[in-house]
């Protein structure tokens, strides 16, 4: 199954190396990667996505606390949390060719386009992973020629953003009681 | 006041209070050399012949004393001949600070002279390791290592110092005290898990007691012994934790594992309750994992979480320092006996270990003038009354001593069990000599092993340190040899090692004294003349070429399928 984990970890020499070296000598695999600072000086955060049976992931959360200047381990993936990934793609549009169509499909899935020339966009999508693989899957046949892809963030609702979000956004509001069901 | 790294590096030592240090100089360290001479009355520095001797000098010295041992080697060649030391200290969870030289910060990627990755290299196999970027951080960085080494489960660390950072000046300050927002062991069980680990124990009819490394780290020794006499549970230790519960004890049961006894691991086996302290139920141990203890609920008491859970499900999971909690469990179980709860009958189980312990004992035997390396081992308890340091290398020699030696204390017995590295005998049992000079330390070493470590001889002779070496010679890679002629139908592919020095004139040439036994007779008789003689001795045993350790698990099979003989 796969799962979401955040960490906080000092920001020091050498930590990307410890926890990717990890996850490599124990014969674990990263599926995605986000680093980044956080609002303290000196502490990181870093998102990955992982996968594996229970066990696997209960060692890998083990194994990545016994770090010793990781500081916080949360698996998100089993808490109300909301996670993003963005997307950039170059897509084939030639004057007199398929732009309007390519438009529309950035009004359906409300991305922008961040760059036009006379023969492609580049196009920015932010969403869930699924949403944004339905965004490839329907340029595809328009002509990708590059793609770009964060990794996962990813971050626990708490009580006061909650409101917020629900007035906002349908779709979170039935991810958010399906978690809370669960 | 201003000094220089080097010598920070020294006043920093001092205040941990580190008396010895194995190492080995080279260009990066220099300057740490430059002042290790000058402070020679302050910290004494054994020259090794080899860095990946320091190393497990420093582990030798660390396990017969439970202080955290030092290495200091130079760059590149000197940081990667320590990397397997390391490696064994990782894996038995032994403290061990190393200091290693670097190039200077601004030659660093450069591919200079003598460079390594080292912080890279030894990053899966330190519990933390540090490069040291500002001469500021010197101190503070010496601090924490010791520190990370030696609390919750221990293990070594590993510091890199860039050749300037032990040129440049700064005030020396050492920090008193130490407290990291990402790094605190949980050293108390929680009492809930205490309370059910306890009613599991006074309920069960057939529960072992299973004592590992953890519990020789933790100093839970008395511990350990209270709890089973209390509760009257038989008692195994693994192989790294030999002594910690004592052999002559009518409760224990021995080693258990690959090599264990047959009474032991059918101990397991049948077992309804096995509680684990401070062991992590490794592969050698285990045997093929879901035929392991099938009826056994377990209990694990263990400082690292990650243990906990790794290999076999686990009913009752307490974390915490294994000292610690046995001392709660021991309060819980008074509160309990007080309110009326009464220990479950267990002389049928205790009749039935009996009955297995009898059916297939550890056998010695004599083959007329042939020395059997049994035997050898058999005399060395009775001559040095089970009370010697013993170091071994590993092999048939390692696991014959472990069968048969009968420790009776912790940190008396001294191996290389997780990483099971060769050569680590002689130079572990030369810093435990230095460590306790007032006991007797003997390495009980193979001819293989010997081999890949007789430069410390050297060391050992420099500084006349009173280590009886005792080479059980078969002229043969033992174990591989055994494991050729049970698994790969006698084909020997190159086991055969009899082409070899002659270790008594290799000894001699050392200027150590060196003594020879090739028949049974002669096996006393060189014992208690090395025992008896001061200062270093080495003992060449020519032993039958082909014996066996028994029982053996094979490779993948259960533990009750042990091959007896």
């Amino acid at each position: 199954m796969r799962h979401t984990i955040s960490l906080l970890v000092e920001d020091e020499y050498g930590m990307l190396p410890r926890v990717a070296g990890l996850f490599s000598a124990r014969g674990y695999s990263i599926d995605t990667l986000c680093v980044g600072p956080t609002l303290e000086d000196g502490i990181s955060r870093m998102t990955m996505t992982t996968h594996g049976n229970d066990q696997v992931i209960e060692q890998i959360i083990k194994q990545l606390r016994k770090l010793v200047k990781v500081i916080k381990v949360t698996d998100l993936t089993e808490r109300a949390h909301v996670e993003r990934e963005m997307v950039m793609v170059a897509v084939t549009a030639e004057v007199g060719g398929h732009r309007q169509e390519v438009l529309n499909i950035v009004n359906i899935f409300r991305a922008k386009v961040v760059d036009v020339s006379n023969d492609s966009f580049i196009l920015e999508l932010t969403g869930n992973a699924e949403k944004l693989q339905a965004f490839i899957d329907v340029l595809k046949p328009m002509g990708i020629k590059e793609m770009v892809r964060t990794g996962t963030v990813a971050m626990t609702r708490v009580a006061a953003t909650r409101v917020h979000q629900l007035k906002g956004n349908e779709e979170t509001f039935s991810q958010l009681t399906l978690n809370e069901k669960v | 006041m201003k000094m220089r790294g080097a010598r920070i590096l020294i006043e920093a030592l001092r205040c941990e209070g580190v008396e010895h240090i194995f190492g080995y100089p080279g260009g990066a360290v220099l300057h740490v050399y430059d002042e290790l001479n000058q402070h020679s009355d302050r910290i004494k520095h054994y020259l090794v012949r080899h860095e990946q001797g320091a190393l497990f000098a420093a582990a030798g010295y660390a396990q017969a004393t439970g202080k955290t041992g030092v290495a200091l080697v130079t760059s590149g060649p000197g940081g990667t001949n320590a990397v397997t030391g390391i490696a064994n200290a990782f894996m038995d969870s032994i403290p061990i600070v190393v200091f290693t030289g670097q190039v200077p910060t601004h030659l660093i990627g450069n591919d200079a002279f003598q460079e390594a990755d080292l912080t890279g290299i030894t990053r899966s196999c330190t519990k933390h390791n540090y490069l040291v970027k500002h001469v500021e951080d010197l101190a503070p960085t010496i601090k924490e290592a010791f520190h990370i080494a030696g609390t919750g489960r221990p293990g070594p660390v590993l510091v890199d110092m860039p050749k300037d950072m032990t040129a440049q000046e700064t005030t020396f300050s050492y920090p008193e005290t130490i407290s990291m927002r990402s790094y605190k062991p949980t050293l108390h069980g929680h009492p809930g898990q205490i309370r059910r680990a306890v009613e599991a124990m006074i309920k069960a009819k057939r529960p072992v007691l299973y004592v590992g490394g953890g519990a020789v780290a933790a100093g839970a020794h008395q511990e350990v012994r209270l709890l089973a006499e209390k509760l009257r549970l038989p008692t195994t230790c693994t192989l790294m934790a030999l002594g910690t519960f004592p052999s002559s004890h009518p409760l224990s049961l021995g080693m258990l594992g690959m090599h264990g006894g047959y009474w032991t691991n059918m101990a397991i086996d049948t077992s309804d309750l096995i509680i684990s302290v401070g062991a992590r139920f490794d592969d050698r141990v285990t045997g093929k994992l879901d035929q392991f203890a099938q009826q056994a609920k377990i209990i694990h008491i263990d400082i690292d979480p990650s243990c906990i859970g790794k290999n076999v499900k686990t009913e009752i999971p307490v974390v915490g320092d294994a000292r610690t909690v046995l001392k709660q469990m021991l309060a819980d179980i008074e509160r309990q006996l007080e309110s009326g709860a009464r220990v479950t009958d267990r002389q049928p189980w205790f009749d039935q270990i009996d009955q297995w312990r009898k059916d297939h004992p550890f056998f010695v035997n004599d083959d007329g003038d042939v020395i059997k390396p049994q035997k050898v081992i058999h005399e060395l308890k009775r001559l040095t009354n089970s009370q010697a340091i013993v170091s071994a290398d590993v092999g048939q020699h390692q696991m014959w001593t472990a069968q048969l030696y009968g420790f009776e204390r912790p940190r008396q017995w001294l191996n290389s069990g997780g990483l099971g590295a060769m050569g680590y005998g002689v130079p572990a049992a030369m810093g435990a000599a230095v460590a306790r000079p007032n006991e007797t330390v003997v390495a009980v070493v193979g001819d293989g092993g010997f081999q890949m470590s007789f430069q410390e001889l050297a060391t050992i002779v420099e500084h006349n340190i009173p280590v009886k070496i005792l080479i059980i010679n078969n002229g043969y890679l033992g174990m591989v040899r055994q494991w050729q002629e049970q698994f790969y139908a006698r084909n020997y592919s190159y086991s055969d090692i009899n082409v070899a020095p002659d270790f008594v004139k290799l000894a001699e040439a050392f200027g150590m004294r060196a003594l020879r036994a090739t028949k049974s007779s002669e096996v006393t008789g060189v014992l208690e003349s090395a025992l008896n003689t001061p200062g270093p001795v080495l003992m060449d045993i020519q032993v039958a070429r082909e014996e066996n350790v028994f029982p053996i698990v094979p490779a993948g099979a259960a533990l009750k399928e042990m091959i007896l003989s």
